[in-house]
């Protein structure tokens, strides 16, 4: 059907971004194509090496499933986030991504973890990285005619430990900055491999690849870390936006503070998990 | 069916118990269709826009922006506002009462939302800390009360349906 009506159709998911922008006669399309009755679409799947969640899943499933809490944390953190628990009763994770709102918490899970897309159209599947899916705020690299199907969630090895930490003026609005982080380690304790990924700073979801450079080969506790020296070259060189909501030198500054705390979680969190690891 | 429905869609839905079927352009919301064709009016609308929380429903016993949805999307499913969450004599239930003990409301607009919500929100954590009562009510917004008479409403409302289940097991 997308194929068939091009431009003037649109798919509606969870209708919680595409509605109101109808409201507000920011958008108007002839056709509103519904997902919701595509059973097809919806659930949460173990599949070896992460997790495939159906595009039509619900916000709310996916905070309170245990596969979820075991194998991709990270996103269990972000849900939280997400507006308020009437908004993420219909919100999908399919329509956050597809949407791509710069202060959304699932683009930028998806960025830290190395999320891939199951994309569908009449012309077949494609499956696409996080890092191409994501070009701007509010634009994707889909084509009018495809459908995001379900995410893939990587697990990462033990021991890894994560945070989402984000700053809004108030609960449940959207963010003014955040950062997912994860982080992977030895079992002598030593990081290597760090994943930092930050909302509200650009367009799209950025990776902050040098601070993550940096976090390698660093004790995840009780050592050389400075996680406010990573903060600060997380935030090093970019130029977050600037709009009503706060100016591009708060975000900078207060994003700092945000990746230092999400690293400092996370890494904590890593060395817990090694520690459960031995417990068993 | 008159020139102006032709073609367009049929929904059936249930809305506070009673049956409802009724022909309507597919891009009326849920929450014109309850007010306007089902005049069940405690919906209240606010924002149109998802933000403001005065038009939450149940639908199938989940809370949502009925400004946010489309009627036909509610074909088949049971729809619950606050007409249908006080008792068939109009006596309030758990939760109505205790906005009305604590001052949990002033010019009313918000209130329906706030019932169902909490409602809702009580259903699934009977027993809530102060944390995630505050938490739960940033879906609604009031104008009116300053939040502490709902907060208070709220704790008021658990511990009741507790003792009730307590002493009526
Ligand atoms: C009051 C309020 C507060 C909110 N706060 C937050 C917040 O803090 N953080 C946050 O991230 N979000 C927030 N949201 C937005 C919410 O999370 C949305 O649910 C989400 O952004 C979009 O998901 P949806 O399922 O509702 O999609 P829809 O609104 O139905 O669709 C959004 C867009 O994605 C497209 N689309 C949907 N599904 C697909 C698919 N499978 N394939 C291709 N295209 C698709 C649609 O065509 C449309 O363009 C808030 C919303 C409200 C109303
Ligand atoms: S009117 Fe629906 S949320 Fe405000
Ligand atoms: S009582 Fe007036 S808006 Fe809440």
């Amino acid at each position: 059907m997308l194929a068939e009506y091009g431009d003037e159709a649109k798919p509606l998911a969870g209708g919680q971004s595409l509605v109101p922008m109808l409201a507000m006669r920011l958008a108007r399309f002839d056709h509103l194509i519904d997902l919701n009755n595509l059973g097809e679409l919806t659930g949460v799947e173990h599949t070896g090496d992460g997790l495939r969640i159906g595009a039509m899943t619900r916000q709310a499933t996916i905070g309170a499933d245990p596969l979820v809490a075991s194998h991709a944390p990270l996103l269990a953190m972000a849900t939280t986030h997400i507006g308020h628990f009437q908004i993420r009763n219909r919100g999908t994770v399919g329509g956050s991504l597809a949407h791509a709102d710069p202060a959304a918490e699932y683009p930028a899970v998806a960025a830290a973890l190395g999320a891939k897309l199951e994309v569908a159209s009449v012309r077949g599947t494609r499956l696409m990285e996080a890092a191409d899916f994501f070009e701007g705020a509010f634009a994707t690299s889909l084509d009018g005619d495809e459908l995001v199907v379900a995410a893939r969630f990587p697990t990462w090895d033990d021991p890894s430990g994560f945070a989402f930490e984000e700053v809004a003026r108030r609960e449940g609005d959207f963010a003014l900055v955040g950062a997912a982080v994860g982080v992977g380690m030895d079992t002598a304790g030593i990081i290597r491999r760090a994943s930092i990924a930050m909302l509200g700073v650009g367009g799209a979801p950025v990776r902050c690849t040098e601070a993550e450079t940096a976090l390698l080969g660093c004790m995840a506790v009780g050592g050389d870390l400075d996680e406010a020296d990573i903060g600060r070259l997380a935030l090093a060189g970019s130029e977050p936006t600037d709009d009503i909501h706060a100016s591009s030198s708060y975000r900078r500054r207060v994003g700092a503070v945000i990746v230092a705390r999400a690293v400092a979680a996370a890494a904590r969190r890593a060395v817990e998990s090694s520690r459960e690891g031995c417990d068993v | 069916m008159s020139d102006r429905d032709r073609g367009h869609p049929e929904v059936s839905v249930s809305v506070n118990g009673a049956p409802r079927r009724a022909v309507l352009e597919a891009r009326r919301t849920l929450a014109d269709f309850l007010r306007e064709e089902c005049l069940t009016t405690s919906v209240h609308l606010g924002c149109e826009h998802g933000v403001c929380g005065a038009c939450t429903v149940l639908l199938d016993g989940i809370a949502v922006r009925s400004c946010l949805l489309f009627a036909v999307q509610a074909q088949g499913a049971e729809v619950t506002t606050v007409e249908g969450l006080a008792g068939p004599d109009g006596s309030l239930n758990p939760v109505q009462q205790a906005f009305r003990d604590c001052h949990g409301l002033q010019c009313g607009f918000c209130t329906p939302g706030f019932i169902v919500s909490v409602t809702a929100f009580l259903a699934e954590n009977p027993e809530p800390t102060l944390d995630e009562i505050r938490s739960a009510l940033s879906g609604n917004l009031c104008r009116c009360t300053g939040y502490q008479g709902i907060i208070a409403a709220v704790q008021q409302a658990a511990a009741q349906t507790l003792k009730r289940e307590v002493l009526e097991p």
